[in-house]
């Protein structure tokens, strides 16, 4: 329960202004709690007098963490390939590893791995996991989750990361909740805190807003980290490491869902969550055949395209490319947007992009506000010409 | 076949934005709407009903004002309405919802199949749904964006993934969570707000769902909110400005350190 001390409350109202879900307000001079309070606890942090106080209860599942040490990541490998978001987990994971003073592992499953796992140390590794079998071939969270749980259970790490992608956002809950352990989603920033915890920052309603997010008495702390967001070390093919080749039979590989067929419809095509470099088209775009202008600039930077929902809803392009509240996050390097309004629904999805381009004809479009260079012009005008020098200039 | 579709209600994103200057929120009169995800949860939760027979049970956890929302989950086609509603479970992160809405299903006599939306957009987690079907034991899949049949106890489905999509054999009792290309959520109809109003919203406390109050809110979450604070304010803005051929002069000479860095 949020308590409010009446002798210390000044009934200023700072409480009130700063939570987001309008479950405080000042009456008689006095704040008052409603029913829609998540205890946040933001209004505590910005109390000056001190006045309000979150009972926080002994926790009800506890462990020791000194039986838990290393740092884990899950290494996603589909199709072939390591996920890069693998090599990005790494990064952040060797500078985790050192403040702990502690080894970085991974774990790799699937099939026909090959020598993937030494890529795994030469970006970073101490140490893989390693499970190569057909019953890993297609993407199952029973499997993958079982393999995984089992392998935490037995090595006790402190800290496991998984990169936010459709596969790690789909089994990692399963795990941390069977482990009874906390899983924070999304992170766009970890570090370690003076008490030894891991701090995990991620935004929350659509970036509006940032949380940081410990796990205090439970083990391990899950957390899933944005593509895109963290860097990978170069790889050091000097590194040396130990792949521990595990044997299938020690797993349940069972899974009650069945992958009938795996159909990949942007093989060539830089995946939107991964890239660098973004080119959106909204509704200025006036039809589908727009979009061949996007492409063409898109292909030009290499770079992937994306869409507001409204050009989605009309049927230009598919939903995967849709950006916003009801689409993809994205934080690419370079993000330029063509015909598109702003919505707030769309800049949820967006506004963490690091250079925003803006090209609207109309002045007063909300999306120059958060445009980093803004243009106002017929982007029937701008982008050829855009597309005509930028070609001159590679040349 | 029985159906429990999950609902969220959630502030409108739009309203919620911290003032970088000051640290302070501005909510121009918080709204609550009920989860975007949710709604095409429900709306498919109402059509394989409709289609294959069944029942759809809309549950939620909140405040009692999640009623009005579960409301309008009835005009939408829902067959009753559960509320599970207590003061000890505020401060619930996702480990605790999911034990929450556990007890609540088996309170409800279980499901054949449970529907979640793919996130709730105040917290983006994507957690409740795929911890839910592990608190069940049941079998699930996450971001379904298409349904294609259900026979002999099992669910064709496409699931989407970042690089296409896999088909999949779902048998059932199953969880599964939607992303919004699954369908189009339809608008209440009058014959269904006229059930809405009539329909009697059953409220369970924790006591009710034989919960144990220490697996329950704040004190049965294991992740605790440290801070939270306002992003970091964007750069610099600026507006090009001249000919059509002199702004995009600027604007490559600006994107070449851009792309070089
Ligand atoms: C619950 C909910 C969830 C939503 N989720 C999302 C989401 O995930 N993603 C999303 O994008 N939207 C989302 N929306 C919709 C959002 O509110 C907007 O409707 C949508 O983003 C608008 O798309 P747009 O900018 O392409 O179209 P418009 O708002 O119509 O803007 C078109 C822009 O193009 C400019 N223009 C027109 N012609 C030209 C030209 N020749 N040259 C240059 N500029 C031109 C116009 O000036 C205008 O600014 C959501 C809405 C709701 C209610
Ligand atoms: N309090 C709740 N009551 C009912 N359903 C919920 C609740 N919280 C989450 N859900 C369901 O779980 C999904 C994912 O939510 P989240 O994990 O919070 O992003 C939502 O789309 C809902 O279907």
């Amino acid at each position: 329960m949020l308590e409010i001390d009446p002798q210390l409350c000044t009934g200023c109202g700072v409480c009130e202004d700063n939570c987001a879900f309008g479950a405080i307000s000042v009456v008689n001079g006095l704040a008052q709690v409603k029913e829609q309070c998540t205890l946040c606890g933001n209004c505590v942090d910005n109390c000056e007098a001190g006045a309000l106080l979150i009972e926080q209860g002994e926790a009800a599942v506890k462990v020791n963490p000194a039986d838990y040490a290393g740092v884990w990541i899950y290494a996603e490998f589909r199709h072939g390939e390591i996920a890069p978001v693998a090599f990005e987990l790494l990064g952040i994971g060797r500078r985790l590893a050192a403040a702990r003073g502690v080894q970085l592992a991974a774990v790799l499953m699937g099939y026909d791995l090959q020598d993937k796992a030494q890529e795994l140390i030469w970006h970073g590794a101490d140490e893989v996991f390693q499970l190569d079998d057909p019953g890993l071939k297609d993407f199952t969270d029973e499997a993958y989750g079982n393999v995984l749980a089992h392998l935490i259970k037995e090595h006790k790490p402190e800290i496991v990361l998984a990169g936010a992608t459709a596969i790690g956002r789909s089994f990692i809950p399963q795990v941390a909740t069977s482990m009874g352990a906390g899983l924070t989603a999304d992170c766009t920033d970890l570090a370690i805190g003076e008490d030894g915890n891991l701090l995990q920052t991620r935004p929350a309603f659509g970036g509006n807003i940032m949380a940081t997010i410990v796990c205090p008495d439970t083990r391990p702390q899950m957390a899933t980290v944005r593509p895109m967001v963290m860097t990978a070390l170069p790889p050091d093919k000097g590194r040396q490491g130990v792949v521990h080749k595990l044997d299938a039979g020690a797993f349940n590989l069972a899974a009650r869902v069945k992958v009938l067929a795996s159909v990949i419809t942007a093989p060539d095509k830089v995946k939107l969550a991964e890239a660098e470099i973004v080119v959106a088209g909204g509704r200025g775009l006036e039809s589908a055949k727009g979009f061949a202008l996007l492409n063409e600039l898109a292909d030009l930077l290499g770079g992937s395209v994306a869409a507001s929902r409204a050009v989605v809803d009309a049927g230009w392009i598919d939903y995967p490319y849709q950006v916003g509240q009801t689409g993809k996050t994205v934080a690419p390097k370079l993000y330029i947007c063509c015909g598109i309004s702003g919505a707030i629904q769309h800049l949820v999805g967006m506004q963490s992009s690091e250079v925003i381009v803006a090209i609207n004809k109309d002045p007063a479009a909300p999306i120059f506000a958060i445009a980093t260079y803004g243009i106002v012009g017929d982007l029937f005008e701008v982008l050829p010409r855009l597309i005509t020098e930028l070609k001159n200039r590679t040349l | 076949m029985k159906i429990i579709v999950c609902l969220k209600q959630v502030p409108d994103a739009k309203n919620v934005r911290l003032d970088p200057k000051t640290n302070t929120m501005s909510r121009e009169g918080v709204k609550s709407i009920m989860n975007p995800f949710d709604e095409h949860a429900l709306e498919e939760a109402v059509r394989l009903a409709a289609e294959y027979g069944g029942s759809v049970t809309a549950l939620s956890m909140g405040p009692p004002q999640a009623g009005e929302m579960l409301r309008g989950a009835v005009a939408c086609g829902a067959d009753a309405a559960v509320l599970v509603s207590d003061r000890a479970f505020a401060g619930a992160d996702t480990w605790a919802t999911t034990y929450t809405l556990a007890r609540a299903v088996i309170t409800l006599g279980g499901a054949d199949l449970i529907i979640c939306g793919k996130q709730a957009i105040d917290g983006d987690t994507a957690q409740v749904g795929p911890g839910l079907a592990g608190r069940l034991d049941l079998a699930y899949a996450s971001c379904i964006k298409k349904v294609q049949e259900v026979k002999d106890g099992v669910i064709i489905a496409q699931r989407m993934m970042d690089d296409g999509y896999d088909e999949l054999e779902i048998p059932l009792p199953a969880l599964f969570t939607v992303v919004k290309e699954i369908n189009e959520p339809r608008i209440a109809s009058l014959k269904g707000k006229m059930k809405a109003k009539k329909v009697e919203i059953k409220v369970l406390d924790a006591a009710g769902i034989g919960a144990d109050p220490k697996l329950l809110g704040l004190a049965g979450s294991p992740t605790k909110v440290d801070k939270v604070f306002a992003p970091e304010a964007r750069g610099e803005r600026t507006m090009l400005t001249g000919t059509v051929a002199g702004q995009v002069t600027q604007l490559v000479e600006k994107l070449e350190a851009v792309l070089n860095a």
